[in-house]
């Protein structure tokens, strides 16, 4: 029998072993205690998280399945569905980044088809420490690597994303990919286990011993030294695989052969036969001699954890078992019979006819311990003021050029062109054309607009406030595509939630994600948490990363975010009140980060963006642009860049220039181009100062005298500052 | 006119190519599974984009050798227009029926861009709707595009007139030799090119000009 320590060195507390002896009756022998080793890992059990994230509103009009699948889905009319999640795969990719990075799209791709939703597109939140660093630069490098390897290969568009540098990412980089699926509404279909006697059946890539204890060593503990021994707990992705797995799942689906659908992710077997069991409050049993496997000699244990990827689980009626492997075999997809749904209420592991392992399901996925966290505010100074890379009395110009050429603010045309955002001929506005992603939907003139976003040093800041403005960026987004947000998918990436400076972030950035969704009326369908984002250089930035799905009605009249006609007029739009504590500028400036950011009306930003989005879908407007990182003016200069052409506007002089110029409050401020008229009907609804016009080759700001400059092309020439990184 | 589309396992815009083929008035289009021999019927045979086996090997390398890849080896000696996109051309390369060979791009990654085709030659059976020297705005997608052929087989390629499209003035994203976007077989029935022309025919994508490959084979079939 293995002994508490070894219980603990899979990542159990002697407390929590001691609660499975109490469960189970007696001692768990290697096998069960490596399943319970992952399904009581922060990972899977969400055990200091749980609480909180139960305070987030899962209830709206549209929502079609809220949080507990696979992932959730919203109604976007006429029979359909659209399903959506984000997941992190931060530690696999800290450790090994082309694999890591391909097979968190994998993982979360496998999430959409498993609840019968064909994929249709994939975006990317990325952290990494400055460019600067070569170990960034590699992160950076071999993450887009694997993102787009997986993704292009598939045949689901990569169709946006983000990305920022900062130092608290330098060694523990965050990579949360997001995937959409379109469904019919009446064809979901749900995991839980149901039919006694029915038959389990595993389908995809054979098992292997990659990727064991990947939930719980590492995603689940801090990163420090010798990680680089902790390569084999990193799973290796078959975007062929996929591509054969996906189309099988549909096929099965369509035939009606599934009883119930479930991926294979985090603790493989062991997680996936143990929540289908729950769901359906039923048993399973599982024999691992009829598991096909990569590699003699592997262990009962290593079977039921094994992380290997591109697998699926599914429950069949005996009697269409036949017709379910011959579909298999049509997409050269092995599948094999490996169980049965029993009334037993536990999940039995076999060898053959010899049982290994019987636990009880519900102390596999209920009863784990969930805590409480102790909370108290950070000391002053848990993160290092930003190297200074600016002088504090550079020009309006200096400045400009020099945040259009930041590494969170330069064009990320360099990593979107490495992924297809084309294939499935859905979408309507690629990478850089607007705020959001505008996908056409089947049959009908209406479509989806979506977008990701998260700055973790606004939330660094305060993360009260930092989190309400990463849901009202995405909002802003979507407004200035003409979208109106469904639903709302969240990946929280913190440090260790056992410090009580962490578990305060989270507390605070969780009650602002609450707060924003309810004045949003915005569902949260369901996500994902990655904590012990840790090294010896400290905590990340917190770093919540939300993602928004909304609707359009015409995507014809999706707005663009460049400008698009000489002569139009340009206008700032919406309760913007800048500030430059803990703006881009600050940032580039070496400036200590504040303890908290000014507070934001959010019902007035609300109806700013509402007034936007009417705008937008009357096709009021030539173009529609937030205001988010660098502020005002380089928003304007990135609608000069996005539409080829130049502008020439005013602002007022005065002592707060600087902060008119550059300073930030997310999602409240939007540059806006049309016809006067067009601008003047706008500002009958929302603050709005006209800035100026619309045309030639150069921006040029004047104030009480001339600022600013600057042709296209040397602003184009800032904007490329990421393209060496991939030379 | 009746497309046949093929479909292998790691295809990716099969059903692009198919919804491509049926905005072309009165034309039909079918997919048509790597495992069946069995054409169809079909009056022309489009291999579209994708990772047709995976392609962990050589891009297009296992494709060639698949039982329907058989049939449309023979369907294009007899005469039958084939067209082959991006992985599709790659397939027909290695499968002989169009000279060349599709290299890693110059900076070894993965390019999706809309760029300028220049067409060299119209009035071919896939430019029938063309005109010499228009410029077409089509996308690229490729890890694999960077045409290659000996110095001998480029001169009587441009000799021939089997260039049909040439990457436009600093728009080649590949390094493809001579700018080669697209050439087509000694016949003119077989043609394979890098851009992706069933992206290229949906306003709200922003051009339509690649629908024009496709309406160009429904004329030249008659």
């Amino acid at each position: 029998m293995p002994t508490v320590e070894q219980a603990v060195a899979l990542g159990l507390t002697p407390g929590e072993y001691e609660l499975i002896v109490e469960k189970i009756g007696r001692q768990p022998n290697a096998v069960e205690l490596a399943v319970f080793s992952l399904m009581w890992s922060e990972h899977c059990a969400y055990k200091h998280s749980k609480k909180l994230l139960r305070s987030l509103p899962t209830e709206g009009p549209r929502l079609a399945l809220g949080p507990g699948e696979n992932a959730g889905a919203v109604d976007v009319g006429d029979g359909w569905v659209v399903a959506f999640k984000v997941e992190s795969h931060n530690h696999p990719s800290a450790v090994e980044p082309f694999q890591g990075a391909a097979t968190g799209v994998g993982g979360i791709l496998r999430d959409i088809f498993a609840i019968g939703a064909r994929p249709i597109a994939i975006l990317d939140s990325l952290r990494f420490g400055e460019p600067s660093s070569p170990r960034s630069r590699y992160l950076l490098d071999h993450a887009v690597g694997g993102i787009g390897h997986y993704g292009n290969s598939v045949g689901v568009p990569t169709i946006g994303g983000e990305v920022y540098f900062e130092g608290p990412y330098e060694q523990n980089c965050l990579v949360n990919a997001m995937a959409l699926g379109l469904a019919r509404a009446d064809s979901l279909i749900r995991s839980a286990a149901t039919g006694i006697g029915n038959a389990l059946v595993l389908f995809g890539a054979s098992t292997g011993r990659d990727g064991i204890g990947g939930a719980s060593v590492l995603a689940s503990a801090e990163l420090g030294a010798g990680d680089d021994d902790k390569r084999p707990t990193v799973q290796v992705g078959d975007p062929f695989a996929e591509k054969k797995l996906l189309e099988c799942s549909l096929e099965l689906l369509e035939r009606g052969l599934l009883v119930a659908l479930q991926d294979l992710g985090a603790a493989g077997l062991s997680s996936s036969s143990a929540e289908m069991a729950s769901k359906g409050e039923v048993g399973l049993d599982v024999d691992v001699a009829r598991v096909p496997l990569r590699e003699a000699g592997m262990e009962p244990w290593e079977i039921m954890v094994s992380e290997s990827q591109e697998r699926m689980l599914c429950v069949v009626e005996p009697s269409q078992l036949d017709e379910l492997l011959a579909v298999c075999e049509k997409w050269e997809v092995d599948a094999s019979a490996i169980g049965a749904v029993t009334d037993t209420r536990a999940l039995r592991v076999f060898v053959g006819d010899e049982i290994v392992g019987e636990m009880p399901v519900p102390a596999l996925v209920d009863d784990c311990p969930l805590y409480d966290l102790t909370v108290e505010p950070p000391a002053a100074g848990l993160y290092p003021a930003p190297p200074p890379v600016l002088v504090a009395d550079a020009s309006p110009q200096e400045v400009l050029l020099a945040l259009i050429a930041a590494p969170n603010i330069a064009s990320r045309l360099p990593l979107f062109e490495q992924y297809d955002s084309l294939v499935q001929s859905r979408t309507v506005r690629r990478p850089e054309q607007a705020d959001a992603a505008v996908l056409a939907l089947p049959e009908t003139p209406r479509g989806i607009a979506v977008s990701i976003d998260g700055s973790g040093r606004r939330v660094a800041c305060d993360p009260y406030t930092g989190a309400i403005e990463a849901v009202l960026e995405c909002t802003a987004n979507l407004a200035c595509a003409g979208a109106e947000p469904l639903g709302l998918t969240n990946c929280l990436n913190f440090g260790n939630p056992e410090k009580p400076h962490i578990a305060w972030q989270l507390t605070e950035a969780i009650r602002g994600l609450g707060d924003a969704c309810r004045a949003f009326d915005v569902p949260v369908v369901g996500g994902n948490v990655s904590l012990y984002n840790e090294s010896s250089d400290g905590p990340i930035y917190p770093t919540p990363v939300v993602g928004i799905v909304g609707e359009l009605p015409d995507v014809a009249r999706a707005g663009r975010s460049g400008f698009t006609r000489a002569g139009d007029a340009v206008a700032l739009a919406g309760p913007f009140a800048p500030s430059l504590p803990g703006s881009e500028l600050a940032k580039l400036r070496g400036d200590e980060l504040p303890a908290g950011l000014a507070q934001i009306d959010v019902a007035a930003v609300r109806t700013a963006q509402q007034a936007i989005r009417d705008a937008v879908r009357a096709g009021e407007l030539s173009s529609a642009h937030d205001v988010a990182e660098g502020g005002l003016l380089v928003a304007v200069a990135e609608s000069c860049l996005g539409g080829a052409i130049g502008a020439t506007i005013e602002v007022g002089a005065g002592d707060e220039l600087m902060q008119t110029l550059f300073g930030e409050s997310l999602g409240s401020g939007f540059v806006v181009s049309g016809s006067q008229d067009a601008l003047r009907r706008l500002g009958e609804r929302v603050s709005l100062d006209i800035l100026g016009t619309v045309g030639g080759e150069s921006l040029v700001l004047t104030s009480s005298e001339l600022l600013i400059d600057v042709t296209l092309d040397e602003l184009r020439a800032a904007h490329g500052a990421l393209a060496p990184l991939f030379a | 006119m009746r497309f046949g589309v093929v479909r292998f396992p790691g295809s990716c815009d099969d059903v692009d190519a198919l919804l491509a083929c049926q905005r072309v008035p009165g034309a039909s289009a079918q997919l048509l599974w790597h495992g069946d021999a069995d054409l169809h019927g079909v009056e022309a045979v489009v291999i579209p984009g994708g990772f047709s086996y995976g392609d962990y090997l050589r891009v297009g390398a296992i494709a060639r050798f698949s039982p329907v890849m058989e049939s449309v080896i023979r369907f294009a000696e007899a005469g039958g227009l084939v067209l082959g996109i991006c992985n599709g051309f790659q397939v027909l390369c290695e499968a002989g029926l169009l000279p060349g060979a599709l290299l890693p791009n110059v900076n070894r990654r993965f390019i999706c861009r809309q760029v300028n085709v220049e067409v060299v030659r119209a009035r071919m059976p896939f430019s029938a709707d063309m005109a010499d020297g228009e410029v077409l705005s089509i996308p690229v997608k490729h890890t694999s595009g960077r045409y290659y052929a000996p110095a001998a087989v480029l001169e009587s390629l441009e000799a021939d007139g089997q260039i049909v499209l040439r990457y436009a003035h600093d728009a080649n994203p590949n390094g493809s030799s001579n700018d080669i976007a697209g050439v087509t077989n000694a016949a003119g029935n077989v043609f394979g090119l890098m851009p992706h022309p069933e992206h290229a025919v949906e306003p709200l994508s922003g051009s339509v000009d690649g629908l024009k490959i496709f309406t160009s084979m429904a004329h030249a079939h008659g």
